[in-house]
């Protein structure tokens, strides 16, 4: 059956995720929002295993961001509805078998920009020396004891990494601004996301939409 | 013209080896040995069983795992089963030699030869580089097929002997293989266990260490095998569970030499496994029937055939990356069999199965038609089908950054979803893990290092080491590049003191390896004398400065090449000294500085390495600024620059002391300091003296 959402759910969407998974997911979102029509970041509180994640703040702000929510616009939400709650989820749909390549390659692409946007928190565009930091530190936020500046060290060395992959041989003079989203893509190069990224319970199977 | 070796796998050659072996020694009168089970179960199995768990991939392993179980358990169950039931009735219809073999014998016959052999499967497909998938596919199923084979031979060969099978038997029967295949894990994690708390207390006797790991291992096989339990999944259990702790304990050299033995053991045994397979051919006893070996052939294709279909029909349902047609055919053909069968075989007793020779028969010539057929058209078919072969990525702090975000990731959306998966529950183990486990299991500090710590450490180590090696011969290693943290931070003073992520003793490591390179790298002197030197009484001060600072700053330097991360300045005082510079006039730039000589070191001279020969060296200025970009492209060795004012090109030539060269560097460099630490400075040992 179709949820009883506000909205009916986008055709991008209906293709994503069964009227099964709308509904579960639905129920989700009810859930979270305490029977409300829309989410708020405080909402997301209530989760008690989301606590242990380092990552937390990115993750809840990943939802709120307005790049990942297809909007026009910049910055980010105050609320989300359940429309744009599958919109955030339908980036981890997994990969089907029939996809040309110009599909995958534009699901890939996809995929790493929702990543983009998480790890570049100024919404510029690249991800500078210090919101790299910021993402090493987080990652490493659960242990207590650690230096900060192991975090840094390991940040500085990962972007100078990334520096010699996207630029190659750098000159003492020449400065390199930040990883940009073609930088991104050239280091991920190695690593099949397609395949890595996706929750399992969103399996494309067939069938009923919700209009 | 292909070499032999890139279209025979050395299996076969090894069987062929063999064969000539065992006919050379037919031919001289004398009786071939025959692989008897014992040693091969006992000394010729597990190294290479520990080898292959010990050094499993674990991400793609457990990843794949629901798969794997699936092609283990029902894929070999469905194999024996087949497999039996058709000789069966092959053996009915097949005339009065072949009649009085029963149901229950052609099952267990049926179940010794519808194992994939590990052995045979690691020697093949280490050959031909397959992707991580297919390879950990085939390879963990033919590991994990054990348990089932251990419970369809003693189950076969018990029921044999009874008069009646009942219900209740078989049941007990099906039972016993959940029993034989966790007990054999539970008994494999708990040497894993006691092996990773016994490596904890090993900083004081290093040399042992690696005893433990094989010991624990080993006793972890046998104690299994003592219970009928499976040896093979208990020594897999063991090697993966105490494989990170003991990592994390033990000191690099004795992870060297664990890895080394490993694979020194795992070729050793495999060599002789095939060897004496050919040997055995020759030697045993056959019997050769043709209605049975040809069907046993026929349908042990058919059945791994049909089973590979129909499971991937059925697995393709759950996963998400969808197993191809390509995928499955590889499968299908990499269904080797191997000397497990044959041991297995060999073991039957006369009394109960007087076939035994046509059955061994029958297994020895699968085995050679899986090893030499499907083993040589193994690899152009891969090249043909054009399946993914392996990639050569090298692990980087990036990866690795990515991976543990994405896994975050992943958890948390799981978590917002409110679905229990994979990533969930991978999590939570990963906490427990650190939270309990590795407070037992690790000694000291260890215990608390995070993975992205520890992993940076490693490829720093890894680094310098390589580093050492190459430094040796100066040539620069091809995966070095220019940037530096001027290129990605310019806010950043060249003097800032940027502390790297190493603890102590890991910074002191590294430096004791640089430095050791340093000392033995090659220095020569020409034609220094110490005579020559002006009377100086700072004389002494300098030599033992300049070879600081020469030493300090190829140490930096390098350090900012080859490590990603700017180690800190060697801060003896001197240095700091000599780079503020107590002499403000000394340490002007001055305008005509290249007028000043210039000293080279090159390391790649032929002279002992007590002796230091300085050829020219460039003071840039005496501020001690980082080097400049060319000179860090070539590494070690500096570069000899023109010397401009004709005749002096050593400061050292003799009488050439007082010229005005000379003073103005003997004026730079003029503050000696305090006495040099004992572990900076070099005595200054001069040529000849």
């Amino acid at each position: 059956g179709c949820p009883q959402g506000p909205r009916p759910v986008t055709s991008v969407l209906a293709l994503a995720v069964t009227s099964e998974q709308i509904e579960h997911l639905h129920r989700r979102f009810k859930q979270l929002s305490q029977d409300q029509l829309t989410i708020r970041k405080e909402n997301f509180d209530s989760i008690p295993d989301l606590e242990f994640n380092p990552i937390r703040g990115k993750i809840v702000h990943a939802f709120f961001d307005k790049r990942n929510l297809r909007q026009e616009s910049d910055g980010l939400a105050d609320e989300i509805n359940f429309e744009d709650f599958l919109t955030i989820m339908s980036y981890f749909r997994p990969i089907e078998m029939n996809m040309d390549e110009e599909q995958l390659d534009r699901f890939r692409k996809e995929k790493l920009k929702f990543l983009f946007h998480m790890y570049d928190s100024d919404h510029d565009g690249k991800i500078t020396l210090q919101e790299y930091r910021n993402v090493v530190e987080e990652l490493l936020s659960g242990n207590p004891h650690l230096e900060k500046e192991s975090a840094r060290s390991i940040a500085d060395g990962a972007m100078m990494e990334a520096a010699s992959i996207c630029v190659g041989q750098m000159g003492p003079d020449q400065v390199y601004e930040g990883i940009t989203f073609e930088d991104f893509l050239k280091m991920w190069q190695g690593i099949d996301i397609e395949t890595k990224m996706h929750v399992r319970f969103l399996n494309v199977d067939t069938i009923a939409h919700c209009y | 013209i292909p070499s032999v070796s890139s279209i025979v796998p050395e299996s076969c050659l090894l069987i062929v080896v063999g064969l000539l072996v065992g006919g050379l020694i037919k031919g001289v009168g004398e009786k071939p040995p025959i692989l008897k089970s014992d040693i091969f179960f006992l000394f010729l199995l597990p190294p290479i069983i520990l080898d292959a768990g010990y050094f499993l991939p674990l991400r793609p392993f457990t990843e794949n795992l629901g798969t794997i179980l699936i092609f283990a358990v029902v894929g070999t169950l469905w194999n024996a089963f087949f497999l039996g039931g058709l000789m069966y009735a092959v053996c009915q219809l097949g005339g009065p030699g072949l009649n009085h073999i029963g149901l229950l014998a052609n099952l267990l016959f049926g179940s010794i030869i519808s194992a994939v052999d590990p052995v045979a499967v690691l020697a093949v497909f280490e050959e031909i580089h397959i992707n991580e998938l297919l390879h950990i596919l085939v390879f963990g199923e033919s590991l994990l097929n054990d348990a089932v084979t251990v419970v369809l031979y003693h189950l076969f060969e018990e029921f044999a002997s009874f008069e009646q099978v009942t219900i209740l038997d078989i049941i007990l029967g099906f039972l016993s293989f959940f029993v034989v295949s966790l007990g054999g894990v539970l008994v494999g994690v708990i040497y894993g266990v006691i092996a990773a708390f016994t490596s904890r207390f090993t900083s004081h006797i290093r040399v042992i260490e690696p005893l433990f790991v094989f010991l624990y291992s080993y006793m972890a096989y046998l104690s299994a095998e003592l219970f009928h339990l499976s040896g093979i999944m208990a020594l897999i259990a063991a090697g993966v569970v105490m494989r990170p702790y003991v990592e994390a304990n033990i000191s690099h050299k004795s992870h060297t030499t664990i890895k080394y033995f490993l694979k020194m053991w795992s070729s050793v045994s495999e060599t002789l496994i095939f060897i004496f397979l050919g040997v055995s051919t020759v030697a045993g006893h056959h019997y050769w029937n043709w209605t049975f070996v040809i069907s046993t052939l026929f349908f042990c294709l058919i059945a791994r055939v049909l089973g590979v279909l129909v499971l991937t029909w059925f697995i393709n349902k759950f996963r998400i990356v969808k197993l191809t047609p390509k995928d499955q055919f590889i499968i299908a053909y990499g269904g080797l069999r191997g000397a497990i069968a044959f041991s297995l075989g060999y073991l039957l007793d006369y009394q109960h199965f007087g076939m035994r020779d046509m059955f061994l028969t029958a297994i020895i010539t699968v085995i050679f038609f899986t090893v030499f057929v499907q083993g040589m058209t193994i690899r152009p078919l891969v090249d043909l089908l054009a399946v993914k072969k392996k990639q050569e990525t090298k692990r980087s702090i990036n990866e690795e950054i990515h991976t543990q975000f994405l896994d975050h990731l992943l958890t948390g959306i799981e978590d917002i979803c409110g679905h229990y998966g994979h990533h969930h529950w991978k999590d939570k183990l990963n906490r427990f893990n650190k939270k309990y486990v590795k407070k037992c299991l690790i000694a000291g500090e260890r215990s608390k290092e995070p993975q992205l710590i520890a992993f940076y450490h490693k490829m720093e180590m890894k680094q310098a080491i390589e580093l050492v090696e190459s430094g040796g011969i100066g040539k620069i290693p091809s995966a070095v590049s220019t940037v530096s943290i001027q290129n990605i931070n310019p806010q950043t003073l060249p003097l800032e003191r940027v502390l790297p992520a190493l603890s102590k003793d890991k910074e002191e490591e590294i430096r004791k390896i640089l430095r050791t390179n340093l000392q033995k790298t090659r220095q020569r002197l020409r034609s220094y004398n110490r005579h020559t030197l002006v009377a100086d009484p700072y004389e002494e001060a300098w030599n033992q400065m300049l070879l600081r600072r020469q030493k300090a700053r190829q140490l930096e330097q390098k350090m900012n090449n080859y490590l990603t991360v700017p180690a800190h300045r060697v801060d003896s005082p001197t240095m700091s000294r000599a780079r503020i510079g107590s002499d403000p006039l000394a340490y002007e730039p001055k305008e005509d500085s290249e007028n000043l000589p210039i000293i080279t070191i090159d390391p790649a001279s032929p002279q002992s390495p007590e002796s230091v020969e300085l050829m020219s060296e460039e003071p840039k200025g005496c501020s001690g600024l980082p080097p400049s970009p060319e000179e860090d492209e070539e590494g070690l060795v500096m570069r000899v620059k023109e010397p401009s004012s004709p005749g002096t090109d050593d400061v050292f030539t003799p009488g050439n002391s007082d010229s005005p060269s000379n003073q103005r560097m003997l004026r730079c460099l003029s503050d000696p300091g305090p006495r040099p630490e004992p572990e900076e400075g070099e005595p200054f040992i001069p040529k000849g003296q």
